[in-house]
């Protein structure tokens, strides 16, 4: 079936069968990366994307379900890599393999759009669909608190990459 | 662009420059097999390692592969400190695959800081040495009055840019990298500061850098579907219905000798290839693998732990006299279960044979191995693989094993243009080479003044005849091997026809729940607290018995974990602290876990207090802390919930609902601390993982009074009144 939705901004069209999963829309036919493939059945997290606006997997989620909805990939979560939460990540260093981050930048994002400034409770409630196979959890936790900081332009970026997150 | 090089080709010169035209030059280097020098004799080994360009910026290459230990930053940084070229100018270029240039292009073992820790600088310092000669032969000066910083040699206040002298240095003899000075530590620029992974920006803006995100012109999609019961082969298949899905482009059977077997199916993209495996219809040859089970496993081991063990690892003292004689005796059975690696990247290759020639895109531990494993399987000649590294969604061991590769290759033999070959979930974990599970029948005593006298270890394991199954084995000079005077180990073992591997921190990570649950069992059983108990041991020697493990070196961390942790202190009943140490890789770590179990068993880890001791240097303390970090947190989710099992020669689980990664709400804050020692820098993927599961459980039984001996936790009930 014929179906169009917006991705990052940009109208998309593809026809598919109606039960292909957004997931590999995005990565076969619309050649967008960044979102990936860890399970296939909703448990990683690893295929996180905003869906008008909310966190959704998309291993699962049928084409069909996204007709004329608004799309955010990791790949347009900010034109530059801008985001709050994309430059809290650098600075903590949270990546390991670095495989299931955009996940788990798109669920942040969500999670703080949301909730602007999450107790670490609510990031364990927000997160917890989200796993990280090398365990980077210390530092998604400290990178969410972060990126409020940055949001509020209390953390000015100084070149101090990582600072404070060493021994 | 390069122009020729006027540099001698003498036996010294394991580096050479070239000028680059407009500017720039090229050190090319060549690891030799001892790691410092080999003659660079072609220009294949000039884009080895460093270019220098002409605005300043220094590319570096990365030669081993990136499985988010680290690596890809922390060899560049080495030779960048060394060359005494600022981090912020540096770029750094992935190398794919090339023997003659790179010596140990591989990731396992948390080999990388050992290996090359001194070679990396010494290329650097040996670079650096060549641009001050020429920066000296330049001004006419002696090159010892000359200095460098920022990337310029200096000569009071003049300064020369190192782009600019490449025509000069191309003439002169490079420096011996054996003899050439290093930095004193206390002026390290870059090794020993916080440096962000150099993938960072790509990973956080979603750029394709993993095996998954390869895409070529023209490229097919891959699934291939093998026979649930591991040596299965395939009797028949409906090939036409699955070719009659949608974009399926073909389907057929690989069935030749020394190939894998299963059935490919090919499609214009990868869910359409995933979709038609329903129509497949295989019959199958399941082989006789179909009779093994887990429940079959324990009943076997069961029976074997009441026999004398099959053969005799170690003896030393008088174990049976020790253990008559001794004040208090525990005797035990542990026993821990197979794991997978599970990377959250599935596996993946991308293969594209064509003339003869095979071109690979291969998340890979070990891409040389994989390389010859991939020509014998199709019967081309391993120089006939080009091999390109891509970073990797997590290495565990899993990517040491080249199925994948091989699998891969196999199809696009059969295929025209580039194939990508993607495993789905449940292929990744049905077809493990497996952490293998485990039986360990203890008997063990202390004396009367609560001194740990007498072990005695019946390990009954996976093999046949003098072979353990890969990483099913134990040293016969495991801890506490030469700390205890009378002290014997003995092994059984069971075939096996589940695949079995190394999984981070191999043999380690079950062992140590073993030694050191029952160290803390030995401990209670003598009155003593645990942790002093594990001091004493620490400082025991036994006559005529070298240690492998250091001592004193062990000691030191564990104190400081005690220190870290206010380990004595009183918790509240329900809540406790255990601890637990291990060598491995190396490393020295020990830990201390602080658990609370509610009254109807629920479990919450605290905190995690880790010390190591991992040498003289800890080279970029930011991802040091990551590593250790997640290795500790690894070790916990395999004690709190992982297992896989076998029925009926097939492994049960599947995917993540039925096999549990950790979680956010699980993780428990993990504090890391490392002692500097006057050791070699050694590696930090490992070592850090081994004592969590003992150190957990260690806590359950300080907060509860109930010894776990067997992993995972979710089989225990832990409630308590």
């Amino acid at each position: 079936m014929k179906v169009q939705f917006t991705v990052n901004g940009k109208s998309a069209e593809v026809d598919v069968p109606e039960n292909m999963p957004l997931l590999w829309v995005l990565r076969d036919e619309l050649d967008l990366k960044g979102t990936k493939f860890g399970c296939g059945m909703g448990q990683c997290g690893a295929c996180t994307v905003h869906v008008n606006g909310v966190a959704q997997r998309t291993c699962r989620l049928a084409i069909s379900k996204v007709a004329g909805k608004e799309i955010t990939t990791i790949e347009g979560l900010s034109p530059d890599g801008s985001h709050p939460v994309q430059i809290a990540w650098q600075q903590i260093d949270v990546p390991q393999c670095g495989y299931c981050q955009a996940g788990q930048i798109m669920a942040a994002s969500a999670l703080l759009a949301k909730t602007p400034d999450p107790t670490d409770e609510q990031i364990d409630d927000g997160m917890k669909q989200n796993v990280c196979r090398c365990a980077t959890y210390n530092r998604i936790r400290k990178a969410i608190h972060q990126s409020v900081e940055i949001a509020s332009g209390s953390n000015q970026p100084t070149g101090s990459a990582g600072q404070g997150a060493g021994k | 662009m390069l122009e020729t090089p006027t540099a001698g080709l003498s036996r010294r010169n394991f580096l050479r420059v070239t000028a680059l035209a407009g500017g720039g030059l090229v050190l090319g280097a060549r690891l030799g097999s001892d790691g410092f020098a080999a003659t660079v004799d072609s220009d294949a080994a000039l884009n080895a390692f460093i270019r220098i360009l002409p605005d300043d910026l220094v590319e570096i290459v990365a030669q081993n592969p990136e499985i988010g230990q680290g690596v890809k930053t922390m060899l560049p940084m080495l030779i960048a400190e060394e060359l005494d070229v600022p981090w912020a100018n540096v770029r750094i270029v992935q190398a794919g695959l090339d023997t003659a240039n790179y010596r140990g292009q591989f990731a396992g073992g948390s080999m990388a800081t050992p290996t090359h820790y001194e070679p990396m600088r010494r290329m650097g310092a040996a670079g650096r040495a060549l641009l001050v000669a020429a920066a000296a032969k330049t001004w006419g000066v002696d090159a010892s009055k000359l200095t460098t910083r920022d990337g310029k040699v200096w000569n009071g206040s003049e300064s020369v840019r190192y782009s600019e002298l490449g025509a000069t240095a191309a003439g002169l003899d490079a420096p011996d990298p054996k003899t050439v000075p290093l930095k004193d530590p206390k002026d390290f620029k870059i090794i020993g500061t916080d440096v962000p992974g150099v993938d960072n920006e790509k990973i956080v803006t979603g750029q394709p850098l993993f095996g998954i995100d390869t895409q070529l012109e023209g490229m097919q999609y891959a699934v291939f579907e093998k026979c649930r019961v591991f040596g299965g082969k395939v009797k028949s298949a409906n090939l036409e219905a699955a070719k009659a899905s949608w974009r399926v482009t073909d389907a057929f059977v690989i069935d030749e000798e020394g190939q894998p077997n299963g059935v490919a199916i090919l499609a214009e993209t990868w869910w359409a290839a995933q979709n038609a495996r329903r129509a497949l219809e295989i019959e199958w040859d399941e082989g006789p693998v179909a009779e093994q089970s887990s429940a079959g496993f324990a009943a076997q081991a069961e029976e074997l732990s009441k026999q004398a063990p099959q053969q005799e690892m170690t003896n030393n003292g008088d174990v049976a006299g020790a253990l008559a004689g001794a004040a208090k005796t525990v005797e035990a059975a542990y026993s821990y279960p197979f794991l997978a690696h599970a990377p959250l990247e599935p596996q993946n290759c991308t293969a594209h044979f064509q003339d003869g020639k095979l071109e690979l895109w291969a998340p890979s531990q070990t891409p040389e191995r994989g390389a010859k494993q991939a020509a014998e399987a199709i019967g081309i000649a391993p120089e006939a693989v080009t091999l390109h590294l891509t970073r990797m969604g997590g290495g565990f061991g899993r990517r040491l094993y080249n199925d994948f590769m091989i699998e891969a290759a196999c199809i696009a033999k059969r295929a025209d243009g580039p194939v990508k070959l993607v495993w789905s979930r449940e292929d990744d974990m049905r077809f493990d080479l497996y952490r293998p599970g485990g039986f360990h029948y203890l008997k063990g005593g202390v004396d009367e003044s609560g001194k740990l006298s007498a072990w005695q270890g019946h390990f009954v394991s996976f093999g046949e005849g003098n072979r353990f199954a890969s990483s099913a084995n134990m040293a016969p000079k495991e801890f506490p091997q030469a700390f205890v005077p009378n002290f014997s180990l003995g092994a059984s073992k069971m075939p096996l026809g589940v695949p079995t591997g190394a999984l981070r921190a191999p043999t380690s990570n079950a062992i140590s729940f073993v030694v050191q649950s029952f160290i803390d069992e030995l401990a209670h059983a003598a009155g003593r607290d645990p942790l002093e108990f594990r001091l004493e041991l620490l400082g025991t020697t036994v006559e005529g018995e070298k240690q492998i493990v250091d001592g004193p070196r062990m000691a030191k961390v564990l104190e400081k974990a005690g220190e870290v942790s206010g380990w004595g202190k009183d918790l509240p009943k329900g809540t406790g602290m255990g601890t637990a140490f291990h060598f491995s890789h190396r490393g020295y770590f020990a830990e201390v876990v602080q658990a609370t179990v509610a009254q109807d068993g629920d479990l919450t880890v605290d905190k995690i207090w880790v010390v190591g001791d991992v040498g003289r240097q800890i080279i970029n303390p930011l991802n040091a802390e990551n590593q250790t970090q997640g290795a500790v947190l690894d070790g916990l989710a395999q004690a709190l919930d992982q297992e896989i099992t076998y029925e009926g020669g097939r492994t049960k689980q599947s995917n993540f609902h039925n096999f549990k990664l950790l979680r956010m709400d699980q993780a428990p804050e993990v504090e890391v601390h490392f002692v500097l020692s006057d050791n070699v820098p050694t590696g930090l993927g490992e070592p850090a993982l081994p004592p969590v599961p003992p150190a957990l459980t260690n806590a359950i039984f300080a907060a509860t009074g109930q010894r776990v001996r067997s992993l995972p936790l979710s089989n225990h009930d832990l409630s308590w009144s």
